[in-house]
């Protein structure tokens, strides 16, 4: 082969390379798997899958706010199980189970918390380390954690129990197929609008913050307000993830305000690969599907096995299991491109 | 009316003294070179003009307004744009983003949610690309350009947003010399609409595209002026020029 050829040959193999997207297909692949689960399924476990599937919404909110803007949220749980109370407040006291009020409500509640939250520890006069981050948003947990277990209307220890079905018109959505494909297609909203903005304008300011958060200061970013929408916008959907668990296992407990399932959503997205949306989605199913298994098959040793297994792959793959199969520049992404055949012109 | 001017600036770490009473005034359209011996505060009152540091006294004043309390983000926004010292190109984004990236800093967020300026900004994008001799490298990770091409890059950014001053602290270190004239040619024609504050070490580079040079000694002003009063004064061959 000539030496002329070569070049050409490297540079057909490279533009092939840049063209061809790794991650469209997999996004295909996993939505090709859920939808066809509950026909291979048994009921019981198309219940857990359901459950799982939750999991995923809640761990999206959670790879928004660290994956995307940087925010170590260790109490990410608060506005899940705070909105999951909501939704239970609203079906218990109020006979409201209505899914076009319990669900906004959720989103609303989570949004209010995260800003209320956020907006304490963001908006100082000097920007906020992850370490006070992690520890005020921990803090905001495990505080909403115990505040549930000690007060006496929210149920204390044992919470609120008997949750009634969420409801459209006539319809009760009970745990099942039908649940199962009503949060499959949330989960896919909630996915397709995250990618929309993380692919956007927007999204471009946000890699800048994560990669360097004092350089895009001095090109007149307002950081701290790009963050609180982040952290907000995560709140709301970790509120819509909440108030669907709490239908969906028809109770609420304090556990699901506090330190565990917050620990939880951050092992869903170490291990799946922050900051690539799917790798959460795939962290969120697989954690749950192996632990779902191993405590099936080994029950006194199934989470020393599940922490093992999340140790060597936090250790040997930091970028999850999503960078098996995605390339770092596919992770990042690109925001804007010249067109085709010329300089000038609209992207 | 100066651009900029920085009045009676002292800034301390401690019981380190970094800048004593320090000044500093530029022009409109006025390329100014801040020089000195390592340590005396070149760059700290470069930071305290830019707000990445805040001085323990003093004011700093741009067309006309205080800023000296003002965050660095709102002074970006006033027209003021820097260079860092140690190249902060974003490496895993395109040059066509980490360009856009500061063009776009003053778009509404929602707008920016929305996606509404990036076709806007299109040839914005690539006519700064073609200014700094990038254009071709548009879609390529800045990580995987050289030293020279990255500190281009970087004034690139901060040109991009058509500031009215120009802060460059070190832009040339570690360039080869003919990058070093290239850089030269690449800044002469922001001078139609931008002043510069420029920090720099190699002082052929400073002669030879600067109106006026201000030399600090131990946090103090030692001398201001053109280049030939600056080179012809005896107390900066003295102390500066006769050390480098």
């Amino acid at each position: 082969m000539t030496k002329t050829a070569s070049i050409a040959s490297a540079a057909a193999a490279e533009a092939s390379r840049r063209s061809f997207k790794v991650l469209p297909v997999l996004e295909l692949a996993v939505l090709a798997i859920a939808l066809v689960m509950p026909l291979l399924l048994q009921d019981y476990l198309t219940v857990f899958a359901t459950r799982v599937l939750i999991l995923a919404i809640f761990a999206l909110s959670f790879d928004l706010v660290w994956g995307y803007a940087g925010i170590m949220s260790f109490g990410q749980a608060l506005f899940f199980g705070a909105a999951g109370y909501g939704a239970a407040l609203l079906a218990r006291d109020l006979d409201i189970a209505s899914m076009l009020v319990v669900l906004p409500a959720g989103i609303l509640i989570g949004l209010v918390f995260a800003l209320l939250l956020g907006g304490f520890l963001l908006l100082g006069r000097h920007p906020s380390s992850v370490i006070f981050l992690a520890l005020g948003t921990l803090t905001g947990s495990y505080a909403a954690d115990r505040l549930a277990r000690g007060w006496y209307y929210l149920g204390g220890q044992n919470g609120i129990p008997s949750i009634p079905p969420m409801t459209l018109g006539s319809s009760d959505f009970t745990e099942g197929p039908v649940f199962y494909y009503l949060v499959l297609g949330i989960l896919c909203v909630v996915y397709v609008g995250c990618r929309f903005l993380v692919r956007s304008q927007f999204g471009l300011a946000l890699a800048g913050l994560r990669e360097n958060e004092q350089r895009i200061t001095f090109f007149g970013y307002k950081v701290q307000h790009l963050k609180l929408i982040v952290f907000a916008l995560g709140g709301a959907i970790a509120g819509l993830g909440g108030s669907l668990y709490a239908f969906h296992e028809g109770f609420v407990w304090p556990n699901i305000l506090g330190v565990v399932i917050s620990t939880q959503v951050v092992l869903y997205v170490l291990f799946g690969g922050s900051g690539t949306l799917i790798g959460a989605v795939i962290g969120a199913v697989v954690i749950e599907g192996v632990s779902f298994w191993l405590s099936d098959n080994y029950r006194e040793i199934w989470p020393i096995i599940l922490g093992v297994l999340l140790l060597l792959v936090i250790l040997f793959r930091p970028s999850g299991l999503v960078s098996l199969v995605l390339s770092e520049r596919e992770r990042v992404g690109s925001f804007g491109r010249p067109p085709k055949g010329g300089r000038h012109g609209a992207p | 009316m100066a651009l900029l001017e920085a009045r009676d600036i002292v800034k301390s770490f401690g019981k380190l003294t970094a800048l004593n009473h320090a000044a500093l005034s530029v022009g409109e359209n006025e390329f100014h070179g801040l020089i000195g011996p390592n340590g005396s505060g070149k760059s700290t009152l470069m930071k305290c003009v830019a707000g990445a540091e805040t001085p323990t006294e003093g004011a700093v004043f741009f067309a006309g307004q205080d800023i000296t309390a003002m965050p660095p983000a709102d002074r970006a926004r006033a027209g003021m744009s820097l260079k860092f010292q140690i190249t902060s190109v974003l490496p895993a984004l395109t040059l066509y983003d980490n360009i856009l990236l500061a063009l776009q800093a003053e778009a509404p967020l929602l707008a920016l949610m929305l996606s509404r300026s990036r076709r806007a900004l299109h040839d914005q994008v690539m006519t700064m690309l073609e200014q700094f001799r990038l254009a071709d490298r548009a879609q390529d990770a800045a990580a995987t350009l050289s030293h020279g091409q990255q500190q281009w890059l970087e004034i690139a950014m901060a040109l991009a947003s058509r500031p009215r001053l120009l802060l460059l602290d070190e832009p040339t270190g570690g360039m080869s010399l003919e990058e070093r004239r290239v850089t030269g040619e690449l800044l002469q024609p922001i001078k139609a609409h931008c002043s510069l504050v420029i920090v720099e070490h190699d002082l052929d580079f400073i002669r030879d595209i600067c109106d006026r040079l201000t030399v600090l000694d131990q946090g103090q002003v030692l001398a201001t002026g053109t280049v030939p009063e600056i080179q012809g004064n005896p107390k900066v061959q003295e102390v500066y020029l006769r050390r480098a």
